[in-house]
């Protein structure tokens, strides 16, 4: 245990090839899933906060329900859409990155759709009649609140981005852990750590507990300088 | 041509049973700067808020004398608690110039010359929300100067205000009423509205009370719940 340690830290002193190749694939992968989820979820969520119309609070609720989905679920269902059967198999997108990517991007939108709409309803609250009487129409509201809530927005994209880079089930359904291609920090310490290789295990786990304190860091002083510059 | 006057006609607010507005008629012509006065609770804001169109009235018709369709792009308001956008202060003036496509020289050049006038010039880089509370009510009249709207709604614009920034939001409506545009405010300083008052529209429990010309209303109110409320015993 103490020897798999060492040589996990001598891993990532000595910058290993295999280790960089698999950290830089995990962060494109989620970076990409998480700019994707923030395009939906981020105008979905504010236009929630903003528009009235029948069925609005279920689903509201259905978006909160999805934000507990199980990865392997999730992994499941778009193994099913991509593979060769499947109505979206003639694209050939299985065990590739892009199929991680979608995957991870169906996990995360709900995350970023809910906490958005967190955020921006209480700021429309306040700003409605103010923005109804500077004649702003509901997508000009849309965009408003978006802007005004940005700082605090960035949470909601910095939460989205945690749980991609640490989920395991979806990716490793979808993408296959092909050496390589498709294999990222937490598919791999699944792997390793089954095959008894727990240095590249424990390497990678330090890595992503790494990330996840960074993403906090980052997430925690925006918060520190947005509560200043809204007074 | 413009969207004066408004008429109201027979317009009325109801909130479960409860009649909070009744049987209202107006008609504000462009002109005379118009006061609406009353005690707590009498429906002013309520009123305000019908006649700039946030709120539908229950029954009866809100009439501009042109057509609706842009209703907001004539008028302005400033509100009892005015709502700073997290903005610069420069950036909540322009906000209004921007929905309504202002190019961006006039923009900027209606930005300045607002903020000159409000004397928030120094401000204008500075966040909104950290501006006191005095400073937030020059800002709301700034973002409504900018706009030059032909109608201007003000609810209670001085409530809360130091003596001399009351005096500097009532030179700033004055100046509003000299570049032609239509004042309609309600206030509870009796002392402005004698100072800016040409009209006073006094309600009682959501009904117009009495309608009178300013020197006639305070020298001799011809309801008892006028003079009742202007010796200030009126109660609601
Ligand atoms: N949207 C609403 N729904 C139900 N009741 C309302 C609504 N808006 C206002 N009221 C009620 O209508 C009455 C009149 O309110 P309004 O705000 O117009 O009073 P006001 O004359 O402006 O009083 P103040 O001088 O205290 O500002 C109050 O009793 C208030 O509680
Ligand atoms: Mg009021």
């Amino acid at each position: 245990m103490g020897q798999a340690f060492v040589l996990a830290l001598q891993l990532i002193a000595a910058l290993d090839a295999e280790l960089l190749e698999i950290i830089a694939r995990s962060f494109a992968v989620s970076l990409a899933a998480v700019a994707i989820a923030a395009a939906i979820g981020l105008p979905a969520g504010a236009a929630l906060a903003v528009y009235r119309f029948p069925g609005r609070r279920a689903v509201i609720v259905l978006v909160n329900a999805l934000m507990g989905l199980p990865p392997v679920f999730v992994g499941l269902l778009i193994y099913l859409f991509l593979s060769r059967a499947g109505p979206l198999g003639f694209l050939g997108l299985l065990f590739t990155p892009t199929a991680m990517i979608i995957a991870q991007a169906v996990l995360v939108t709900p995350i970023i759709v809910a906490i958005c709409h967190r955020l921006t309803r209480d700021l429309y609250e306040e700003y409605r009649d103010q923005l109804c009487s500077f004649g702003a129409r509901p997508h000009d509201a849309v965009r408003t609140i978006l802007w005004d809530a940005r700082v605090s927005l960035v949470t909601a994209v910095m939460a989205g981005f945690g749980r991609a880079t640490a989920e395991v089930g979806a990716v490793l359904i979808v993408g296959g852990n092909i050496a390589g291609l498709t294999r990222v920090m937490t598919t791999t310490i699944a792997l390793e750590t089954s095959k008894g290789n727990l240095a590249l295990a424990l390497a990678l786990g330090l890595i992503l507990v790494l990330t996840a304190i960074g993403v906090n860091a980052v997430a925690m002083s925006l918060g520190g300088v947005s509560a200043y510059r809204r007074g | 041509m413009s969207i004066l006057p408004l008429s109201l006609d027979e317009v009325s607010f109801r909130a479960g049973d409860r009649a909070l507005l009744d049987g209202i008629s107006l008609t504000i012509e462009s002109g005379p700067k118009t006061v609406i006065l009353g005690a707590n609770g009498a429906g002013k804001s309520l009123l305000l808020r019908i006649c700039h169109g946030l709120l539908g009235p229950s029954g009866g018709k809100v009439r501009w004398a042109e057509g609706t369709t842009r209703q907001y792009e004539r008028q302005a308001m400033v509100f009892q608690k005015p709502v700073m956008l997290r903005r610069s202060v420069a950036a909540n003036v322009a906000y209004g110039l921007r929905l309504r496509k202002i190019e961006a020289g006039e923009r900027a050049r209606r930005v300045a010359d607002a903020l000159r006038r409000t004397g928030l010039t120094d401000f204008a880089d500075q966040p909104a929300r950290l501006l006191s509370g005095g400073e937030q009510q020059r800002l709301a009249l700034a973002r409504t100067w900018a706009l030059e709207p032909e109608i201007l709604f003000l609810d209670e614009p001085t409530a809360n205000l130091d003596p001399g920034a009351t005096r500097a939001v009532e030179e700033i409506v004055s100046g509003f009423h000299d570049s032609g545009a239509k004042i309609v405010m309600t206030t509870h300083d009796i002392g402005q509205a004698r100072r800016l008052a040409d009209e006073v529209i006094f309600l009682h429990r959501g009904r117009v009370a009495e309608r009178a010309g300013a020197d006639r209303f305070f020298a001799q109110p011809s309801t008892e719940e006028a003079a009742a409320y202007l010796r200030g015993d009126l109660l609601w």
